[in-house]
Formats: structure tokens, sequence, C-alpha cells
């Protein structure tokens, strides 16, 4: 077997009626949406329905949807656009530990301009401590920021509870404002901004079977954001740029499908991750799994081995033609093991033997049974060079 | 992967071998590492040594043998927690110091990163410091047995 992609968290293929929905909009109806002509008007309206259905699926109205050119760049504006524009109220912002880099390096950026920032501790599953919430918050806290679900361990936040404890503490006033990363979480779990509680919510293409290169940002009325790319002033002068027509209408497509099939394709995964997690756990000996057990992704698994380092793991599935990735040291860029499994306290060298593995639409049980088969093969041959015992 | 959505293109009309993270010659060592310490229990070894640690990362640990006479390096055996260049950097090691009969302990215990890296077609710049280790693990190795002989000789 081979081209076994269980990396479904990094990105998705783009999925086939995504894709033709988006094709006319290359060569075909490519005016500038700004053009008062026809083809400019095609287009205008073709971002304008997306926006429409996409905003029906947050429960939101057309002019708080913002298209932008990624998640990264949707956290980047939630994150520095808020804080800049909000100063009068304060500077002091709070950001979980295990947030996403998108969201942690914006606002590492905002504390050498002079931003107080607070880094909320989480369990050793992963999830944030409500209490230690309760205690952060300050009059002057402008922003609050907690990933819906995790990237690396799947922990899905409590964010109805978050926005809850935060309306509390606002009382009359409008600060501090709540942002969600729900990169993850779109097209799995409700992005309904009501029941969410969210002043801001950031989701992209790349994660849902939609195309890479945009992104989203809801932004609930009367939120005031200083927009981070200035010019024509698009979006609502939050994010100026001619709009990439067909990735926009391509997002809005992918976020449609997703939200048909997520009841019916959660529970499979869900089936099929427990499956995975129970089989494995039984039949490698020292491997255990990181993140929560019920509060989960359905698509993710995040296994620490022991005695093995994740980067060599990796490469020796690569070579078995299976595709996962790694939270070990040895892989990243800065050479540091992940911060989210240091903040929920796993011991580093276990840390750095974490492999993920995430779910898609066309991972069955007979890929899940064949890396069954092979990973203890490749776990045995790693552990005979290891030094570790 | 979507299968539908291949249009027949191969995964080898745009991604070649040499975009492999390594080498060709890490990947053959990482895939099939040389001199590696199968079972210790048994193995009597001169002179042993250790570097590095889990939490780091990487771990090395060395067994020498030493011909008495010439002083030079029998057998070269090792294990290693870590990423492939680790993996492959301590393979490496043990080939240089065992080829060609054996290097003397004095050549081998002045073995340094570079010439490993040299004799692998180089790493990626980040994997330079943290991943080659096994110099260290190989010169506490020739200590261990310089002392035992010397203990020895008392």
């Amino acid at each position: 077997m081979n081209n076994i992609y269980l990396d479904h968290a990094s990105t998705t293929y783009v999925d086939k009626r995504v894709f033709n929905k988006m094709l006319p909009f290359f060569s075909h109806f490519f005016g500038n949406p700004s053009s008062l002509h026809l083809a400019g008007r095609i287009t205008k309206q073709a971002i304008d329905k997306a926006r429409a259905d996409i905003a029906k699926i947050l429960g939101a109205k057309k002019e708080e949807v913002v298209f932008t050119g990624s998640g990264t760049e949707s956290d980047n504006l939630a994150i520095i656009g808020a804080a800049l524009a909000n100063t009068k109220s304060g500077k002091h912002i709070i950001v979980s530990k295990i947030e996403h880099k998108a969201v942690l390096e914006a606002a590492k950026k905002l504390e050498k301009h002079g931003f107080k920032i607070t880094y909320l501790n989480v369990d050793n599953s992963g999830l944030v401590k409500l209490s230690d919430l309760k205690r952060k918050l300050r009059r002057d806290t402008i922003l609050v920021s907690v990933q819906y679900a995790n990237n690396e361990i799947g922990t899905i936040q409590q964010i109805s509870e978050i926005s809850e404890i935060i309306k509390k503490f606002r009382k009359d006033r409008q600060s501090p404002l709540f942002h969600t990363d729900a990169c993850q979480a779109a097209g799995v779990l409700t992005l309904d901004v009501n029941k969410l509680g969210v002043d801001l919510l950031t989701f992209n293409g790349s994660k849902i079977y939609g195309p890479k290169g945009v992104g989203c940002l809801y932004v609930r009325r009367g939120t005031k954001l200083e927009p981070q790319i200035v010019g024509g002033g698009q979006e609502m002068g939050l994010r100026s740029g001619t709009e990439n027509v067909p990735l926009i209408v391509g997002l809005s497509e992918a976020l449609k499908l997703a939200e048909e099939t997520k009841q019916q394709e959660n529970k499979r995964q869900i089936q099929l991750r427990d499956y995975f997690i129970k089989k494995v756990l039984k039949s490698i000996k020292d491997v255990n799994l990181n993140g929560h057990s019920q509060k989960r992704l359905p698509n993710n698994i995040n296994i620490s081995v022991k005695g093995v380092e994740g980067e060599s793991l990796l490469l020796m599935l690569d070579k078995y033609g299976i595709y996962c990735s790694t939270g070990s040291a040895c892989s990243s860029t800065d050479l540091t093991i992940s911060h989210v499994l240091a903040a929920i306290g796993l011991f580093p060298e276990l840390a750095q033997g974490s492999i993920r593995l995430t779910l898609g639409r066309d991972t069955d049980k007979k890929k899940m049974d064949y890396v069954l088969k092979i990973l203890p093969i490749v776990i045995d041959k790693l552990r005979k060079i290891s030094s570790v015992k | 992967m979507d299968d539908n959505n291949n249009n027949n293109i191969s995964s080898s009309d745009i991604c070649d071998g040499d975009s492999w993270v390594y080498s060709e010659i890490v990947k053959e060592h990482f895939f099939n590492p040389q001199n590696l310490l199968a079972d210790e229990n048994g193995y009597e070894a001169d002179g042993f040594g250790t570097t590095g640690s889990p939490a780091c990362g990487d771990m090395m640990s060395m067994w020498i043998k030493v011909d008495k006479t010439t002083n030079k390096i029998k057998e070269c055996k090792w294990r290693t927690f870590g990423c492939a260049s680790a993996i492959a950097s301590t393979s490496m090691l043990s080939v240089m110091v065992t080829e060609n009969g054996g290097m003397d302990l004095e050549r081998a215990s002045r073995i340094n990163p570079e010439q490993i890296i040299e004799r692998l077609g180089g790493l990626p710049d980040r994997k330079f410091h943290c991943s080659v280790l096994g110099h260290l693990a190989l010169a506490e190795a020739i200590n261990d047995y310089l002392s035992k002989r010397k203990n020895a000789g008392k």
C-alpha cells in the first residue's frame, strides 16, 4: 500500500467539487470585483454569495465576514488589529499557552510594542483552566484569544464557557474582546458565533478540503480593528487588495460541503480514531496517547513512543508510504520541542518521540490496519538502534 | 490523497529523489545502519562512552575494541536515540574508525564533526551542532579504555 496521507491537520486536498466551482473564476470570470462594468459585477456577485453563504453558517451578518489570505493572516489581523485599535481600553492581552504560532508570534510582536501578554496554563489534557482565566482577567484586558481546537493534540476547548466568563467580567463594557482560532474546528464543530459567544473567529480553506491561500475572519459588528494591509479599502476597509475570487468561492463551497456531511463524517472518524488508538496502545508497549480522550477532534491521534525520536519515526514511516508529522525538536526549525507538548507537561523525552496522525475523508479502516501493521515494525527497528531502553 | 484528483501526474514528475531532507549517504546509513550493537549482553568492550540525553533529543552510546599491540580500533559498536542525521552520523563515524584496518586511538580521538559531516555528503545547517555528537561518545570510550589499561598496569 502506498500514499497513506495521515496529515490532514497540516492540510487537506482540494475536494473535486470545490475545485470545479473555482475553475471558471480563473480565466473566464476574471474581472476585478471593484470594477463597475459587467465583468466586475459578475465577480462581485460571486464574492457576495460566498460571503452570504459563510455568514449563514456562522449565524452572522454578511458584513461581519472578512476574507483574508490565510488562517495566519486572520489570526494576525484579529490579535494585532484588535490590540492596536483598542489601546484606549488598555494594553493587556490573554492567550493560551497552546495557541497556534500565528497567535503566539502576533502576541510576541505586540509585547515588543508595550503590550502585556498573559499566557493561560492548560491541564495535562490540554484544556484551558477556567479558574486560571478568571484570575487573570484585568480591567485593562482588551483581548482574550483561545484556540477552538488544538492542531497538535486535538483538544477541544470549552469556548462557550470561556465566553460566558468574559461576558460576566465585562458587565456593560465592550472590553475585553474574545477571539478564537477555529482553523481545526471548521467543518467539524459548530461555528455558530452566537452560541460560541465570540467577537472574532478565524478559519481557513486549507484544512477543510478547500484551497490554500485564503482565510476568513469573522468580526462582530462594532468590533474595532486596525487593518494590517491597507490600500484600496476592500473587505470593509479591513483587508485591502484585489479579492482572490476563485479562492474565496472555493473557501465558501468547501465550508458548505463540510457542514453538510460533518455529523456523519465525525461519527465515522471518531470510530476509526478510537479503534486505532485502542489497538496501538494494546499492541505496542510504552506508547501513550497525548491530549484528551473525549474532548478531542475526531481526526486527531497523537502518541508518544518511548525510546524513539519522532523525526526518525516519521522518515521510517515515509519510506512505507505513510505520511504523518511530529512534535520533536529535531523536526522543528527552531530545534525546540513542541510548545503544546511542553505546556501539557509531557516529559521532554516523550515529546521527542511524539507523532501525530490525522485522519481525513479518504482514510478508511483498511489504511489504518496497514498502519497498525507497519508501525510496530518501524518502532521495533528504531528501538533496536536506540540507546534509550 | 484524493485519487480522483490526480490528473495522471506522477509525484516523480515534480519531486525527485534529491528532495529528501538528507543526502543519499545519510539516507543509506539511516535505513541500513552499520556496526550497530544488537545485544550488549555478552559483548565485552575494551572501552565504553555515552553522550547526550533523550530530553535533548540525542543520545549516543559507543563500545570499542582495541588492538593492544597496534593501538588501533578493531571494532566500534554503537546505539543512538535521535533523528535520522544523529543515527547516520554515528553509523558513519563507526565506519571511519574501523575501515582500512582500523584507526589509531590518537587520530580517532581527534575526529571532529566536520569530518563526519563531509563523509556524509553534508547535513542541513540546523543539524550541524545538535546531531553530530558521536565523536564525544567515542572520545569517552577511548578515555575509558586508556584509564582501564592504566589501572591494569598499576
